[in-house]
């Protein structure tokens, strides 16, 4: 579905910072249906990864293939019409705060020049999918943060992707919100059958969502395969050091169960209630 | 006395309004697209022109450097050129408009660039094109502050709009100036004072009120 072939990207020097390459020759297969994450540290190069799949960052050399196109190669004219083929969410939501929920998740279609009728039968189903069927009419700043990712995940369906890109999704929830975002990313891949490329620094999040996770340090991947593989066996350093965070946090997690919760909610069902 | 001076009051409210207005709404039509590409032709930015941005910015900083009682006065050729008159109601509304375009632009320009720099992000990764990031997302986001922004334009053509009255444009500065001062009138200086007043509050409650209902981020 999405392959990237020697993917480099260079930013060039610029008046106050020196050139500096975040890319250097990725190299990436993913499969239709199938989840992938990507974790690495701070500045390993996962974000401008993710956003050379759908061209907001150009790679200085290599190809980026979706579904049979090489993207690279799109005119300025027809980079709009394949990036309404993908879905896009973000680690800060960017939701328009002078819109409604239904309008929010409605923007993708007007752009793509839909009716009304379309723009409703296709949003519609969608609100009861994420869970928001009572927050139709609210704006952004009357949600919490867990619903404004909801939101954001509702949008970036809207088109009807093939594929899901999620940068950071999660970084800027609670853990049980956290949780419930990615049961409901599960069960849309399930549902749905999309694509999806995950961007985390959290193994917890891999280990939750992913078929198959790509470790990346300074603009390479430095290892990759199935989750449990991973999981099971790190080769690499940087694997390793990310898998002992993730084992510091199951201990603060421990630590931290011992305060007794109030109104836990399941976080199985998609329509799970946060804050 | 009030009998006497109601009928003038009122046409020099008028005639203040009628400038104000008139201006407003021409300066707005050239100020808004000015602004845009001001906000969005940088580098990197939806409609890269760095040409736009040497050629425009000082231009836009050059008129606004011109006090605007001397803008009035040299732009007079043009004036005549445009109204086929310099005095007046009318011709007043030229240099008021020609003094507004830049102080729209750089505010339009302003509030665009408070708007997050991920929902552009967000919009192209949509599909949306340059044209509609700009009409679907940055207009509609900034539109509180545009709001804000012309409200305060619009109270500082009131202060334009009495400072052409010394030049023979009509208005409330006008009244003041030839009754209140000229004829020595305190009571007409006064009463054009309080006017100006009143008007001032009017317009910025009615910006104030309609920004707020614009504002969708504090609810």
């Amino acid at each position: 579905m999405i392959r990237l072939s020697n993917v480099q990207k260079t930013y060039a020097a610029r008046r106050g910072s020196d050139e500096h390459v975040a890319l250097r020759g990725i190299n990436l297969d993913i499969a239709a249906g199938e989840i992938v994450g990507v974790i690495g540290r701070s500045g390993a190069g996962k974000s401008t990864l993710i956003r050379c799949i759908n061209l907001l960052e150009t790679p200085t050399s290599g190809s980026v293939t979706v579904d049979g196109t090489d993207v690279t190669t799109l005119s300025k004219r027809d980079l709009p019409l394949f990036r309404r083929q993908l879905g896009m969410v973000f680690q800060h939501f960017n939701l328009l705060s002078s819109r409604t929920v239904f309008d929010n998740i409605a923007l993708p279609l007007e752009l793509a020049g839909a009716t009304k009728a379309e723009i409703a039968k296709a949003v519609d189903p969608l609100l009861p999918l994420v869970g928001l069927e009572d927050k139709r009419d609210r704006y952004p700043a009357e949600l919490s943060g867990g619903q404004k990712q909801r939101v954001g995940i509702a949008r970036a369906l809207s088109s009807n992707p093939k594929v899901l890109l999620c940068d950071e999704v999660t970084s800027a929830l609670d853990p049980e919100t956290t949780r419930q975002i990615l049961t409901l990313l599960k069960d849309i891949n399930k549902r749905l059958g999309l694509t999806m490329v995950v961007i985390t620094h959290e193994m917890a999040v891999v280990k939750a969502l992913c078929d198959r996770v790509a470790v990346m340090d300074a603009g390479v991947i430095v290892e990759e395969g199935a989750v449990e593989g991973i999981f099971a066996d790190p080769k690499h350093a940087t694997t390793q050091s990310l898998l002992a965070d993730e084992f510091m946090d199951f201990r603060a997690g421990s630590d931290a169960n011992s305060t007794p919760k109030t109104n836990t909610t399941t976080s199985g069902t998609a329509a799970g209630q946060e804050g | 006395m009030f009998s006497t001076l109601a009928p003038i009051l009122l046409q020099a409210t008028g005639e203040t309004l009628y400038m104000v207005a008139v201006s407003l709404t021409i300066a707005t039509a050239f100020g808004l697209p000015l602004g845009v590409l001001l906000a969005t032709s940088g580098r990197g930015e939806l409609f890269e022109a760095l040409w736009f941005q040497r050629v425009f910015g000082p231009l836009v900083n050059a008129t606004r450097s011109v006090p605007f009682i001397i803008l009035a006065v040299a732009i007079i050729p043009f004036t005549r050129f445009v109204v086929g008159t310099s005095i007046g109601t009318s011709a007043a509304i030229v240099p008021l408009t020609v003094a507004a375009i830049p102080f729209i632009a750089r505010i339009i320009e302003g509030a665009m660039r408070e708007v997050d720099g991920g929902l552009i992000e967000a919009a192209q990764a949509m599909g949306a094109r340059p044209v509609q990031v700009v009409t679907k997302v940055l207009l509609p986001e900034a539109l509180p502050g545009i709001i804000h922004g012309l409200t305060l334009t619009a109270v500082t053509l009131i202060g334009y709009s009495a400072m052409v009255g010394a030049v023979g444009a009509g208005g409330l500065g006008d009244l003041g100036i030839r009754y209140g001062y000229q004829r020595f009138r305190p009571d007409v200086m006064a009463a054009v004072v309080i006017t100006l007043i009143v008007v001032v509050q009017v317009v910025q409650s009615f910006g104030d009120y309609l920004a707020r209902k614009a504002d969708k981020r504090n609810i």
